[in-house]
């Protein structure tokens, strides 16, 4: 079966994708500290941040549509919250909505969680498409992220589409024997494929443990092999921090 | 090592095994091989093949003493044995847990602390071998079934095994997959272990075949033989 890669375009080659890793990780994840920590009301710095996000998309090369479908995936989870935010919010001035009311102070909230949410995902999915999941992995990994967290998302990115095939095969398999998930007295069905899907998962990572341990697994993972940062990604992560950081003083001196 | 006999490369001894639940997997399994013999084992579903396997590493233990070269699988030796014995299990999805093919084949040797130029060397031995060179950064989950049976192979042909125990290694390919790596297997000379229900392998790899039956070693002799006795065949459900 076929599916999506989840780093699909991490292996194009751009000015971004041949950086180290760890530069990235911490040029980007800095922005994101940075930019979550500025007041709502300082509009320039948003601007400076969205800039930079959007000349690194542009380096890049990862195609526009991608990156914007990617972001409208994590989006409407975070807005469906925030949407209700300027109709309970009290306080500024207030404009009627006919039979709602809808508060100023409501609305920066509103406007808070949106810029600032956006901008971190869209960081977060540079990061992943312009790196190949592995490499970031061990980028991380070098920057001494636990490697419990490192270890069980790089088991995530190997075993999701396993764990999805299996799925997909019960799934026909059911609707062969004409089911369809449509009716609520149908949840005991579903509930069955839920549980099983767990048990068999639970089966596999019993033999893969084994095969592990086949191959002299000890408990600790073995390191991968040592790489340094060259100069550009010195670079690329020292302009990044200076632009972005000149962007956040600027809103205080003012 | 004196005074062991090194011609031997597996010895089983008494061997018992039972279940959580107490139902019994093994009932006084003995077994030597040769070194350098390659040896079938066959079965029907659920008799204690894939258990008897896992003993060969220590993954499994049971009653009963079970010796690799000589050497006692036990917990003092278990690191020395599973760089001895190549286990491939059935489904390669298992075998292969890592991100990309170069960690898989070069988990082995990296847990035999060997140093970063040997690990290299081994990845790229490994992967010649089995006709799979230049797929180091590859993800497993986008191999085809029969790419990925064949870097199952070379993860523990890096480990340069003198024994060589592989489970169903021929199950859901095609023949020409099939064909491919019966070819693939004739040309490793180690001790082998296999088990299959695949007779026209076992006829071409295997001189000696044994035959599992709940728990127990049934039918101990030569694979022409055995397999041309289609009373026994019938009797423990493999005809």
């Amino acid at each position: 079966m076929k599916h999506d890669y989840i780093d699909r375009y991490s292996k194009l080659e751009s000015p971004v994708h041949s950086l180290d890793p760890r530069a990235k990780a911490i040029a980007l994840f800095a922005l994101i500290v940075i930019c979550v920590t500025t007041p709502p009301r300082a509009w320039w710095a948003f601007c400076v941040y969205a800039g930079v996000v959007l000349i690194i998309a542009a380096a890049s090369r990862v195609p526009v549509s991608y990156l914007l479908s990617r972001v409208l995936v994590v989006l409407p989870f975070i807005l469906m919250v925030a949407v209700f935010i300027p109709f309970m919010h009290k306080g500024g001035t207030s404009y009627d909505l006919g039979p709602f009311a809808v508060s100023s102070e409501g609305l920066l909230v509103l406007w808070n969680v949106a810029i600032k949410s956006t901008i971190s995902v869209s960081c977060l999915i540079l990061l992943s498409s312009t790196t190949p999941f592995p490499d970031l992995m061990h980028g991380l990994e070098r920057l001494h992220v636990p490697s419990f967290f490192t270890t069980v998302a790089a088991f995530m990115y190997r075993y999701i589409f396993v764990i999805v095939d299996e799925a997909q095969r019960m799934k026909r398999a059911c609707e062969s024997r004409n089911f369809r998930g449509r009716w609520i007295w149908q949840a005991r069905t579903v509930g069955y494929m839920v549980a099983s899907l767990f048990l068999r998962s639970h089966d596999r990572a019993e033999r893969v443990y084994q095969a592990m341990c086949a191959r002299g697994f000890d408990g600790t993972f073995p390191l991968q092999r040592e790489s340094s940062m060259r100069a550009a990604d010195y670079v690329f992560m020292s302009v990044v921090v200076l632009i972005v950081l000149t962007g956040r003083l600027a809103v205080l001196w003012k | 090592m004196i005074g062991l006999d090194t011609r031997e490369a597996i010895r089983i001894e008494s061997l018992s095994y039972h279940y959580h639940d107490g139902t019994p997997a093994l009932e006084d399994v003995n077994l030597t091989v040769r070194r350098g013999e390659s040896i079938a084992v066959m079965g029907p579903n659920g008799a204690g093949k894939s258990t008897m396997a896992l003993h060969l590493n220590g993954i499994l233990s049971g009653e009963g003493r079970v010796e690799i070269m000589g050497l006692e699988v036990c917990g003092k030796n278990l690191s020395e044995i599973r760089s001895m014995v190549g286990l491939v299990f059935q489904d390669p999805d298992d075998q292969l847990f890592c991100p990309t093919v170069r960690e898989d084949v070069s988990f082995g040797p990296r847990n035999q602390k060997l140093t970063q130029e040997l690990v290299d060397q081994a990845v790229s031995r490994a992967l010649t071998w089995v006709g799979m060179e230049g797929s180091e950064d590859r993800s497993p989950h986008h191999m085809s079934f029969g790419e990925k049976k064949r870097i199952s192979l070379a993860t523990v042909l890096s480990m340069d095994p003198e024994i060589l125990v592989l489970d169903e290694p021929a199950t859901n390919l095609d023949p020409k997959g099939r064909r491919e790596l019966i070819e693939l297997v004739r040309g490793f000379e180690v001790t082998k272990v296999i088990i299959s229900h695949d007779t026209g392998m076992t006829r071409e790899l295997c001189d000696r075949l044994i035959i599992i039956d709940d728990g127990r070693i049934v039918a101990d002799g030569h694979t022409d033989e055995l397999l041309s006795d289609s009373r026994l065949l019938e009797l423990h459900g493999l005809l």
